[in-house]
Formats: structure tokens, C-alpha cells, sequence
């Protein structure tokens, strides 16, 4: 039984390293990458689509000519930059911070920032007109008598 | 006075969303103009044994035009063209993308040719470069080979009259 267990364990292991030996890693590593890459970018032809899911001729192509710009040793920043160059930064889904992106990256903080300012000053104004008076206790026994009338007719 | 925050919110929530339905989302800016265009030598489209380059423009003002006869617009745009190439105002020239030579040949005798030459950019690699995501796409290039307008879409009067033909007027100067 224990040689059983053993030698499947043994099996199972050697399928392991024999599939990770078997498919060569270049293409697949390269697949990922382009994968990656690619979906981080806009599809200019559906703009809502990332070049990764789009099935757009000029999709095709540039995940072409990033593959072919990776397999040259290219980095992702260069070809990144390869593609800005030639359509800007609606390329990218992710827009790079500079100064005529700086509403689009600090203007929820902002917003939040008013939002949180205004409710601070609603509970301030709150706190400051609404009182707390005490009741008497000609009022307690008659706000007793409202939320428990049965118990006090039990009792009568 | 209680109505009045909500209601300077909504206005300036209204202008906000006006101007951006009154955008196109399809015209994205280039970040190519006031760039040099991309220098290309490519076969020529009616002599593919000839080839064309970028470089026998340099002096001269012209206009670099992405078509294809699978292009549906380019139909549309094509009767200006041809207009514009009676005029003689600017030499016309055609970047045939990702077509079929035979395909283009045949819809330039159907419908006109009004390009001095046409050069074929079988896999698209040279619209990439110019950034063209969508046929038809116009360039004005100056004398130093530099774009200074781009067209997205169709050539049309409107366009041609208060854009184009001023701006070349201009840079033949």
C-alpha cells in the first residue's frame, strides 16, 4: 500500500516537472507579456474595449508590432512610449499624472474634501440648534402609558 | 437661499455634461502635429517596382491621404478629392491601407484617381506610425516635413474651405 501511494506521488511529481519542461517558455513568457501589456491599452477603433479583448484589425496589429518590439528586447516602458507617440495618451488606460491630468487624479479627493467639510459643519449647526430638553414627569409617565398600554391595563 | 447651492450644482453639472455631448469621443488629438511625419519608403501602388519616399516631398506643401476600397467613408470623401485635385491647389497623396492592390486599382478606375501617386502599406505598419486608427485620415505636411493638421474622417467642403485650403495657402507662403 505504502509503495502504492509512493510511486503515484512520484508520478504525479515527474508529470509536474515533465510539463513544465515540455512547452517552450520564450513564446509562452512573450504571450503573457503582449497579454499584459495589451490590456492596459485602448482599443482606438471600439474605445471601450482594451487592445486585448478587441478583435479590431488594427488591434491585431498592434498586439503585432508589440510582440515583435518585445521579442527585439524592447522594454514595456519603451513600448509604451512607442505607442503614445503615435496616439497619445488616450492609449493608455491608466493617464499619466501630469498637470493637464491633475482634476482627473486629486479632484475626487477633493470633492471629498468638500463633501466631508460640509457634513462636518451639518453636525456642527445640528449640535448647536438642537437641545435636549428633560422631560417632567407628568410627560415620562405619559410616554410610559403610550408604549406600554397593554402591561398597564394587565396591571389595572 | 436653501434652494439655491443645489441648484448652482446642477447648472455647473449641466454645462459640464454639455460640453461633453457635444464632443466627439471618436476624434482623439494627435499627439503628431507640429511633429515631423514619419519618413517612409514604400512600393508604389500602380508601379510596385517604383518606390516612393517621404524624402522627394521635402520643398513642397502636400497632403498625405489614408484611403482603402474597403473604406466606407473614403466613398464619400472621394468626390472632394477629386474636386480638390482639379483645382491643383495641393498635390494629393494616397497611403492605400491594408488593401488589396488589385481591389484599389479597380475602385481608383471606378471612381477617379485624384492622387499624383498611391503607395500601398500592405500590413498597416506605416499607419501605425502616423497613427491612423481609422480610414479616411488627412495629413497637411509642410515644405520641412512637418504635420500641421490632421483630418479625421472624411474630407469635408466645410473643412476643405475654412481649414485645409487656408492652412495651405499659408504654408506656401
Amino acid at each position: 500500500m505504502r509503495y502504492i501511494i509512493l510511486s503515484t506521488i512520484l508520478l504525479a511529481a515527474s508529470g509536474f516537472v515533465m510539463a513544465q519542461t515540455a512547452v517552450p517558455p520564450s513564446e509562452d513568457v512573450l504571450d503573457v507579456r503582449v497579454r499584459n501589456l495589451a490590456q492596459q491599452l485602448r482599443c482606438l477603433v471600439c474605445q471601450n474595449e482594451t487592445l486585448a479583448d478587441s478583435q479590431a484589425d488594427l488591434a491585431t496589429d498592434l498586439k503585432r508590432q508589440i510582440r515583435e518590439q518585445m521579442k527585439a528586447g524592447k522594454t514595456d516602458k519603451e513600448i509604451l512610449a512607442f505607442l503614445t507617440d503615435r496616439y497619445g495618451d488616450f492609449v493608455l488606460y491608466r493617464p499619466p499624472v501630469k498637470r493637464t491630468t491633475y482634476l482627473l487624479w486629486f479632484g475626487p479627493f477633493l470633492l471629498l474634501g468638500f463633501g466631508l467639510f460640509a457634513l462636518f459643519r451639518y453636525i456642527k449647526y445640528r449640535r448647536e440648534t438642537i437641545h435636549d430638553e428633560p422631560l417632567s414627569a407628568a410627560e415620562r409617565q405619559r410616554a410610559g402609558e403610550l408604549l406600554n398600554p397593554i402591561t398597564e391595563k394587565e396591571h389595572a | 437661499m436653501r434652494y439655491a447651492i443645489p441648484l448652482i450644482i446642477f447648472l455647473g453639472l449641466v454645462v459640464f455634461l454639455a460640453i461633453g455631448l457635444n464632443r466627439d469621443p471618436h476624434e482623439v488629438p494627435s499627439p503628431l502635429i507640429n511633429k515631423a511625419a514619419p519618413t517612409f519608403h514604400l512600393a508604389q501602388l500602380h508601379q510596385p517596382n517604383k518606390q516612393f519616399s517621404t524624402e522627394e516631398m521635402r520643398g513642397k506643401v502636400w497632403l498625405l491621404n489614408v484611403y482603402a476600397s474597403w473604406c466606407i467613408s473614403c466613398r464619400d470623401e472621394h468626390p472632394y478629392l477629386l474636386g480638390l485635385a482639379k483645382t491643383g491647389a495641393v498635390p494629393i497623396y494616397g497611403l492605400n491601407w491594408k488593401d488589396k492592390r488589385e481591389d484599389a486599382i479597380s475602385w481608383l478606375d471606378e471612381l477617379g484617381n485624384p492622387y499624383v501617386l498611391s503607395v500601398s502599406d500592405l500590413d498597416g505598419r506605416i499607419a501605425i506610425d502616423y497613427g491612423v486608427y481609422g480610414a479616411p485620415e488627412t495629413y497637411v505636411i509642410d515644405k520641412n516635413g512637418v504635420i500641421r493638421f490632421k483630418q479625421i474622417g472624411p474630407i469635408i467642403p466645410e473643412v476643405l474651405e475654412k481649414t485645409i485650403l487656408p492652412l495651405v495657402r499659408d504654408l506656401n507662403k
